[in-house]
């Protein structure tokens, strides 16, 4: 185990020319890795809730907008019923709190298969592509966004953010590190496994329906 | 996997016969490259993206052993652990040293190349393990009993018909031709594998070293359900795979899916980071990143380093006339088309994949497209030169072109030969006007007629002109 | 430069093999353009081929030895010029490169790359011209050749020279831009494949409803036209120069044998 990370180090190093990096050199990297240079993004003109909203639109997500946070369960149910979705449902504990449905079968726990419907969190989007970056928590449990066969997002206008860079640099703001996981998602699963024919809800979720508050 | 690659010029013979391999690629070339194209012209930065990326590329692999370190303090820091393989027998015995450890009955797997690179559904299926792919491509191509063909659609060779013959075999039913039938087929089948598995093995697009991250891309949501749902998570990567930053990893992100699917970006972008927390309600109890060697290390010295910025987008092949002609079964192992013709012989030896790097026109193609710049048709050129230095080019080639060399090398005898040579096809070809057989040119005249000259050469005519004049 | 760049630059003409060989005509079109461009052509008796079936087939060697050929018989000249993306691609960038652990020869090689180029793109680059004064009927398409295109980024000029002929209409083929199947030995050592390409090929030159094929390197031409011929598929098929000189007028790459000189 150790040997064959040595040798292959030691070869890495030979095919370079060179030995173990000197002191001065791996100040540098790490301060490149404290400080990583710009790299070119793209520019974009458009207001960033319309780009995000159009984008995720382009790749068949579907997108309601509501004035007020406890607009979020009327919303959500106006989604579940338009699309004969049964009312089995997984929340993020990050929206417990809110006033859902009474006939709602619901919990707050990991998405198991009987699960039909999730409601998550956002923790922010990125206009650029129209991306919802959803990160793992106790209020947001991953299965969440994989397992059930339809998802709904909620996410704050201001939450949106230009480009991906910034997405990063607002959870290093949070000062809580890395989440396990965290998941960007541009719309609902797909596939062009068989004839480049675009089949949604390949493995994820089919429908992906964001509520837009504010 | 096994290599198959010196049987290029059989499998090339079969694949141009085969009718419906030859529709799925039509299909397929034509997809790829138009949206691929649209993306482009949509994306004013495309250019500077790709020399940033060529550049951050020759960064890394310039410190690689740093990264690959800090890489490893990272993982160690987030619980998870960095198993390193020097060549593909190392990678399979650690894999499944993990899954005897952890009593694993079940595996699951995202796609992986690297997977199929070490050879490992065969050695987990050996120890008596349940393998199940479950990219739908993969998924496709596991019921089949084949390889893939292409690393980022594996089954782009199955027509749909093919499919639903494979779904009928497998599942039972009614055999259904609809597409959205057969992708519902693959989730309902697949759907409880995820929850039974002990195991669960993906790709790594990129390796973070900042935080000791493992970032894989898909647009099935299938490598998520994969590592989230079994017990113990283990990530298969190339060493190259490293980058510094979450910032760097986001210029490769910008290229990948427009080069590869011609999408704007795949639907799942995910980063994992070790394994479950403790007040995590899911996720793997374990997480294991397997870094694979291979042949890598040593292709950092010398002109074929540029090989390890691939970022596995699969553009190459997909603009590649002769993978669009035969397909990716033809090259014999992992990875086919441009890149494959280049990765193949390196790891796997000059000499049993000869016909690789010599079954390309050079043509540029695949250069021109690659998102980080790898001189593609260059370094097929060089593999040529290694072939030749160390005598594994035909002993009959080398002859000729010695032979070549003699005769070029004395313009004299050189005209005087094309003279002959003028004369001899212009009375060959006189009586028809066209020639269709010629000795020694049999290559050429299998399928097409060979001009009939003048009986007298360019050189000859002018010279004899002007010095009438 | 030289003085006589300002006035009329002395121009080697490299003579390909193929079209020494197969397509005279191509050769006398080329110093016919060159020459009423006002250039002194001569044509040098030390030179062979580019060297480009030893270099693509990894023997260096022998490439190198056909460079320093080509080198000498023409580095005296303000420029080399011929009619061929291909050779010339291989003369400006691999030359070099095969010379990287010979600085003076390296120099030589570079101080050659410079001058070298391919006919339409010194028409109209470095001459600046627009129209040859050719005419032509009929409807044609073109075939960009790979290492003209990328290797020189020929694309535009062809087709600039091209609108400047009377009686010529240019409709443009799908994926022009992808190999006709040539590829040099390619297509002898790997006939099966070459032949699907180039069949692909043809199917997007009959799509357009040309009557001819044009393109300016004569093993694409040869390549599609003996296809042609064997398919017994009407098409014509000539180099660009014989267009624009005027001298596309006896029978097509493959119809038989063109009276020279």
């Amino acid at each position: 185990m150790r040997a064959a990370r040595d040798e292959i180090l030691a070869t890495i190093r030979q095919s370079l020319g060179r030995g173990p990096l000197e002191p001065d050199a791996t100040a540098v990297l790490a301060a490149r890795m404290a400080a990583p240079p710009q790299h070119p993004r793209p520019a974009f003109e458009e207001d960033l809730t319309t780009r995000t909203i159009r984008k995720l639109e382009s790749r068949s997500a579907t997108v309601a907008r509501v004035a007020d946070w406890t607009d979020v369960p009327r919303a959500a149910e106006q989604f579940r019923t338009e699309n004969g979705i049964e009312p089995r449902v997984v929340i993020g504990a990050g929206l417990a709190a809110l006033a859902w449905p009474s006939h709602w079968s619901w919990h707050s726990g990991p998405a198991a298969p009987d699960a039909v419907l999730s409601v998550t969190p956002a923790f922010a989007a990125i206009a650029e592509t129209g991306t919802l970056m959803l990160v793992a928590s106790p209020d947001s449990p991953t299965t969440h966004n994989f397992v059930p066969e339809h998802q709904i997002v909620v996410l704050k206008v201001e939450q949106i953010v230009r480009h991906f860079e910034d997405a990063w640099w607002c959870r290093q703001q949070t000062g809580a590190g890395l989440p396990r996981v965290v998941n960007l998602v541009s719309g609902p699963s797909r596939t062009a496994d068989i004839e480049q024919t675009i089949q949604l809800g390949a493995h994820g979720p089919r429908r992906l329906h964001v509520i837009l508050v504010g | 996997m096994d290599l198959h690659s010196h049987e290029f010029q059989s499998r090339a013979r079969t694949a141009l016969h085969d009718t419906s391999l030859q529709q799925a690629l039509d299909q397929a070339r034509d997809g790829f490259v138009a949206k691929r194209a649209a993306q482009v012209a949509e994306l004013s930065e495309f250019e500077a993206l790709r020399e940033a990326a060529a550049q951050l590329k020759d960064h890394i692999l310039e410190h690689l052993d740093d990264y690959l370190e800090r890489y490893e303090t990272a993982v160690n820091a987030a619980g998870g652990h960095v198993h390193w393989a020097r060549d593909d027998a190392e990678a399979r015995r650690i894999i499944l040293d993990i899954c005897a450890r952890v009593d694993a009955r079940t595996v699951t797997k995202g796609k992986s190349m690297v997977s199929e690179e070490i050879g490992l559904n065969e050695a987990l299926i050996e120890a008596g393990l349940k393998v199940v792919e479950t990219d739908l491509g993969e998924y496709i191509i596991q019921l089949a009993g084949e390889a893939p063909s292409h690393i980022i659609a594996p089954a782009v060779h199955k027509t749909r018909e093919q499919v639903a013959d494979l779904f009928e075999a497998a599942h039972g039913g009614p055999r259904r031709t609809e597409i959205s039938d057969l992708v519902d087929a693959a989730r309902q089948a697949l759907r409880g594998r995820y929850f039974e598995a002990d195991v669960g093995i993906t790709g790594g697009n990129f390796l973070i070293a900042e935080t000791g991250s493992s970032l894989i891309v898909t647009n099935e949501g299938n490598g998520d359900l994969t590592q989230t749902l079994a017990r113990v998570h283990i990530v298969t990567a190339g060493i190259e795979r490293v980058v510094p930053t979450l910032h760097d990893a986001t210029l490769f992100l910008r290229l990948l899916a427009r080069s590869a699917t011609g999408q704007e970006t795949e639907t799942y972008t995910t980063v994992s980071t070790g394994p479950r927390r403790l007040d995590d309600l899911d996720g793997p109890e374990e997480y294991h990143v397997v870094l694979v060697d291979n042949g890598r290390s040593r292709m950092l010295a010398g002109p074929f380093r540029a090989m390890l910025r691939c970022i596995r987008c699969g553009a190459c092949m997909n603009h590649c006339p002769v993978y669009g002609a035969i397909g990716g079964h033809a090259y014999g192992w992992v990875y086919p088309g441009p890149m494959g013709s280049v990765l193949t012989p390196l790891i796997k030896g000059l000499d049993l994949a000869y016909d690789l790097p010599n079954a390309c026109t050079l043509n540029g193609r695949c250069a021109s497209v690659c998102p980080v710049k790898i001189p593609l048709p260059d370094l097929l050129r060089q593999l040529r030169h290694a072939q030749f230095t160390q005598a594994i080019t035909p002993r009959r080639q080398r002859g000729a072109l010695a032979a070549w060399r003699v005769v070029a090398t004395r313009p004299w005898l050189y005209h005087a030969l094309e003279r002959v040579v003028a004369r001899i096809l212009a009375r060959l070809g006189a009586r028809t006007g066209r020639l269709r057989r010629v000795p020694g040119a049999h290559g050429w005249t299998l399928g097409r007629d060979l001009p009939t000259p003048a009986a007298r050469t360019f050189l000859e005519c002018w010279h004899h002109e002007r010095e009438k004049s | 430069m030289t003085d006589s760049s300002r006035g009329r630059p002395r121009v080697g003409l490299f003579v390909t093999c193929l079209m020494n060989l197969f397509r005279p005509n191509i050769g006398f079109a080329t110093a016919k353009l060159l020459e009423e461009a006002g250039c002194r052509l001569v044509v040098p008796q030390g030179q062979t081929c580019c060297g480009q079936p030893g270099y693509n087939a990894g023997d260096e060697d022998s490439a190198r030895a056909l460079a320093q050929q080509v080198i000498l018989a023409f580095e005296e000249f303000d420029y080399l010029v011929g009619p061929s993306g291909s050779c010339l691609a291989s003369i400006r960038h691999d030359y070099p490169l095969l010379f990287a652990a010979a600085p003076a020869w390296r120099a030589r090689a570079e101080a050659l790359a410079a001058k070298s180029w391919e006919l339409t793109s010194f028409l109209v680059d470095v001459l600046g011209i627009s129209q040859t004064g050719a005419r032509f009927d009929g409807v044609v398409t073109y075939h960009d050749s790979c290492s003209g295109l990328r290797g020189l980024g020929i694309k535009g000029q062809p087709r600039q020279l091209l609108a400047g002929i009377e009686g010529l209409t240019l409709r443009e083929m799908a994926e022009t831009e992808v190999c006709c199947g040539f590829g040099g030995t390619f297509c002898v050592k790997y006939p099966e494949i070459s032949l699907k390409l180039v069949d692909d090929k043809i199917q997007n030159v009959l799509a357009t409803g040309a009557d001819t094929l044009l393109g300016g390197d004569l093993g694409c031409l040869m390549q599609v036209a003996g296809r042609l011929r064997r398919r017994d598929l009407p098409m014509r098929v000539y180099h660009v120069a014989e267009v624009l000189a005027g001298l596309a007028t006896g029978p097509s790459i493959g119809e038989g044998p063109l009276a020279s000189g």
